[in-house]
């Protein structure tokens, strides 16, 4: 049995006019490929705040380390189609701190790695601006796996792909919660890839959740009731 | 044109200031600051009489006005982002009229404020160009520190913030900044056009190169073309120099425009 990553005990966060999680608690274990479902607005995404620490709990309370490493592939980015930097310029924004303006060998060197892991070599120099969705998505990706992500989020991130684009991701993604035991927390609506993919689930509901191994999701909700 | 010392004096100053302006352009394109930095030149030429009416040079009271201003921007408008406009707008209100005010309380003549608003190339003394050494490397000794987080902050907030970059403090560092490199350049530019050196060249910049690096450095290549044929063509022409060196940042911009959507209908 992989040991604990993050243990989340009782927790709650209420808005003044709703709830949106009511005691929950949950055990992520390292490598753990961990799909999070449910409607809108049961608080998939304010979860995921509260793992980055954005949002405070209303009770209850996270443990997890505090030198934590996490990547996160967010929902929306504001990047138009004047947004001048390169796929690779844009990823190695991610090296931050501070240090000298240029990369050094060892960023580099990871920078090269990020970009053939997540397959951008051949769209590397062409601005991020004038990619499509797809690539976009890829860019986020490295972007977040840059660091060495010890967990790494992915909200809602296949809503703009198209289905060849959401298996190579995936694939990358598997790869690397396999490789390195990095633990997935995978946002989405798409049922079909949820129950492709991950290894267990966590279904919010409202004012309830339900989570186990992703065989025993029930039928019908694989089968696409609209989650 | 070199053997009078105070064209040698424009050319040092303004190449500081082409560097500066290129440097300092790239992130306000990328957070969207135009308008800020239009505000803050207005708001330089209130601090200038504001200055003269204090019995201080103009230049450091250009700097108390816009550094104070633009942390005003910085945190009235840092929790609401849209709200960032009208902001701006009030306190541009605010400062101008001061400044207009404090200009008929020094009962300087309006020569002088011409001079702020538009520039002036034979103002520039040695110690003027001392001043602007002094600031402008201090501008860029703090923009080299914070480059990383600076960049990833302007460029990718949203990855930024998961990166831990703290990004208020990325904010106001970078606002006072600008009101130091718009009060250096207002003086030979003039402030009504500062803007235009902190917003175009970067402007163009990002239709040609897609790094950061290139970026910036091409910005300075406008900044520094514009500068340089602008002081040469109005030493020609006694024209004033500010109307050229705007003149060749448009077409600059326009060129940029025209190149882009050539390469966009080609893809």
């Amino acid at each position: 049995m992989q040991s604990s990553l993050i243990k989340i005990e009782n927790l709650s966060l209420s808005f003044p006019d709703h709830h949106v999680l009511n005691n929950l608690s949950l055990d992520i274990k390292k490598g753990e490929f961990l799909a999070v479902i449910g409607e809108n607005g049961v608080g998939k995404t304010t979860l995921v705040r509260i793992l980055l620490k954005q949002l405070r709990p209303s009770s209850g309370k996270i443990i997890m380390p505090d030198d934590l490493r996490i990547g996160y592939v967010p929902q929306f980015r504001n990047i138009d189609v004047d947004y001048p930097l390169s796929v690779r310029d844009f990823v190695s924004l991610s090296f931050t701190g501070f240090k000298f303006p240029w990369l050094s060998k060892t960023e580099k060197k990871r920078l090269n790695e990020v970009i053939s892991e997540v397959k951008l070599n051949n769209i590397e120099k062409r601005p991020l601006g004038l990619a499509s969705g797809g690539e976009k998505q890829k860019a986020y990706l490295a972007s977040a796996l840059v660091k060495h992500p010890q967990l790494l989020i992915l909200d809602e991130s296949t809503a703009s792909w198209d289905p060849k684009t959401k298996h190579e991701l995936l694939d990358v993604v598997v790869d690397i919660n396999k490789k390195f035991s990095v633990t997935i927390l995978f946002v989405s609506h798409d049922l079909k890839l949820v129950s492709e993919y991950p290894d267990h689930y966590l279904w919010l509901q409202k004012g309830n959740y339900e989570s186990g191994k992703i065989s025993d999701l029930p039928r019908d909700v694989k089968e696409g009731i609209n989650v | 044109m070199f053997e009078l010392e105070f064209m040698r004096n424009a050319y040092v100053a303004g190449t500081l200031i082409a560097i500066l302006s290129g440097v300092m352009g790239v992130f306000v394109i990328a957070r969207n600051m135009s308008f800020l930095s239009h505000t803050l030149s207005e708001i330089g030429f209130a601090g200038a009489s504001f200055g003269i009416f204090m019995g201080w040079s103009p230049l450091n009271g250009m700097l108390l006005f816009t550094t104070i201003s633009s942390i005003l921007v910085g945190e009235l408008s840092s929790q609401v982002e849209s709200r960032r406009e009208s902001v701006i707008s009030a306190i541009s209100g605010l400062f101008i009229g001061l400044g207009i005010l404090f200009l008929a309380l020094a009962q300087t003549n309006s020569s002088y404020a011409t001079n702020i608003l538009f520039g002036s190339v034979i103002g520039i003394s040695q110690q003027n160009v001392n001043q602007m050494i002094l600031l402008s490397s201090l501008v860029l000794v703090v923009i080299l520190l914070i480059f990383r987080d600076l960049k990833a902050d302007s460029f990718d907030p949203i990855g930024a913030r998961v990166n831990k970059v703290h990004s208020s403090l990325m904010s106001i560092l970078f606002l006072v900044m600008l009101a130091f490199s718009v009060s250096v350049a207002a003086q030979i530019v003039g402030s009504l056009l500062i803007f235009i050196l902190l917003t175009l060249p970067a402007a163009s910049s990002k239709y040609f190169a897609h790094t950061v690096f290139k970026m910036t450095g091409l910005a300075i290549v406008f900044a520094l073309t514009g500068v340089w044929l602008g002081l040469y063509l109005g030493y020609l022409t006694n024209w004033p120099v500010t109307f050229f060196i705007s003149t060749i940042e448009v077409i600059i911009y326009a060129i940029a425009l025209f190149y882009n959507s050539l390469r966009n209908r080609s893809e």
